[in-house]
């Protein structure tokens, strides 16, 4: 049988450019598709590692993972909303009202 | 195996677009690319239930989502490019290629052991064997789940809540408001011009012309001024006809017919 690694070296790939994407993105909304982004490569080294293991455990975990990306979308989309009634701009940068 | 080696490239090749793209409704399409072949990947994984969740949770509703959101955002949330921290982009990418040297040469580094497979696992069926283990040993965190969700439910309604802090006007208040903006500012005072005299493409970009000919402004939607894609008006009736290829008499003015036609008029 092939190996997992492949999908594991895949995983981090995507990874790295969503935490890139995180730290260089302005728009709120793109910084938070680059989050997903992280999840979903988590959940992919998490469905190869159930594969090479041979328990589903790791499959749980991935659904349990989506469930959790399912309410936090849901939660910050509203939050960025919010921000953008009051501040009409959906920019990081434009948050900093606790800085002064 | 093939299935892999076809979608890595493409994954990659997204993700990296979403890094790079100034607009935020390419990052979502480009995100679905990515969570499209994700999904393949699960089913090459044996993994046939994620396969459908992924595709029906993460494309289907977090992605579209996202791209309800961005529609109330507006279209010209672009991205800015402007760094307000010195030389932050530099040092992200930076990080960004340490993160993922180190993660990807020590993923390649260690040897895995052989892969034992699903084959045992999933002989009930995927679906099965998954709810064998979701209801039995993590039944706990499956109902703390639904506390979760519904939490996230009431979150999302208070935040997105607004409240009405002043009565809302009657059509008598507006009326009498209208009229008193004609009487201070002569603002005018029936319906703004209609756009788009010309039935012969997306004609609400086109604006309406006044009768001396000049372009009204008003006669455009905000939105389509805002994106700068209103189209040109025509310069006169006969710059018209020429381009929808029309003659009064019904005969196209520009087929190869020995007859010229008179254009206009």
């Amino acid at each position: 049988m092939d190996s997992v690694t492949p999908f594991i070296v895949l995983s981090s790939i995507l990874f790295t450019i969503g935490a890139v994407g995180v730290l260089t993105r302005r728009n709120a909304i793109v910084v938070f598709m680059c989050v997903e982004l992280m999840l979903n490569a988590s959940n992919l080294a998490l469905v190869a590692f159930a594969k090479q293991h041979g328990d589903l455990d790791g499959q749980i975990a991935a659904f349990f993972v989506m469930v959790v990306a399912a309410a936090e979308v849901v939660v910050g989309l509203a939050i960025i909303m919010t921000i953008f009634r009051t501040r009409r701009s959906a920019s990081v940068d434009d948050a900093s009202l606790l800085k002064y | 195996m093939i299935a892999f080696y076809v979608l890595a490239p493409i994954m990659v090749l997204a993700a990296l677009g979403i890094l790079f793209v100034r607009k935020a409704v390419h990052a979502a399409l480009l995100l679905a690319v990515v969570m499209i072949s994700l999904a393949v990947l699960y089913a090459a994984l044996d993994a046939p239930f994620l396969f459908a969740v992924q595709i029906i949770v993460y494309t289907g509703a977090i992605l579209m989502l996202f791209l309800f959101v961005l529609m109330l955002v507006g279209v010209d949330a672009s991205d800015s490019v402007v760094e307000t921290i010195r030389g932050q982009r530099l040092f992200a990418v930076l990080g960004g290629l340490v993160l993922g040297v180190t993660l990807v040469l020590g993923v390649g580094q260690i040897s895995l052991g052989t892969v034992i497979g699903l084959k045992k696992a999933n002989e009930p069926g995927n679906i099965e064997a998954l709810a064998n283990i979701l209801f039995s040993r993590y039944v706990f965190a499956f109902e703390v789940t639904s506390a979760l969700l519904i939490t996230a439910a009431m979150g999302a309604m208070v935040l997105a809540h607004r409240e009405r802090l002043t009565p809302k006007p009657t059509q008598a208040q507006l009326a009498a408001e209208r009229v008193r903006s004609y009487a201070e500012t002569g603002h005018h005072l029936g319906p703004l011009p209609a756009p788009g005299v010309f039935a012969r493409h997306n004609a609400v970009g086109t604006p309406a012309l006044l009768p001396d000919g000049s372009v009204a402004e008003s006669s455009l939607s905000r939105v389509l001024s805002a994106r700068g894609t209103p189209r040109p008006a025509p310069r006169d009736v006969e710059a018209v006809q020429r381009s929808i290829d029309y003659a009064p008499d019904g005969r196209p003015t520009s087929s190869g017919s020995d007859t010229p036609t008179e254009g206009g008029q």
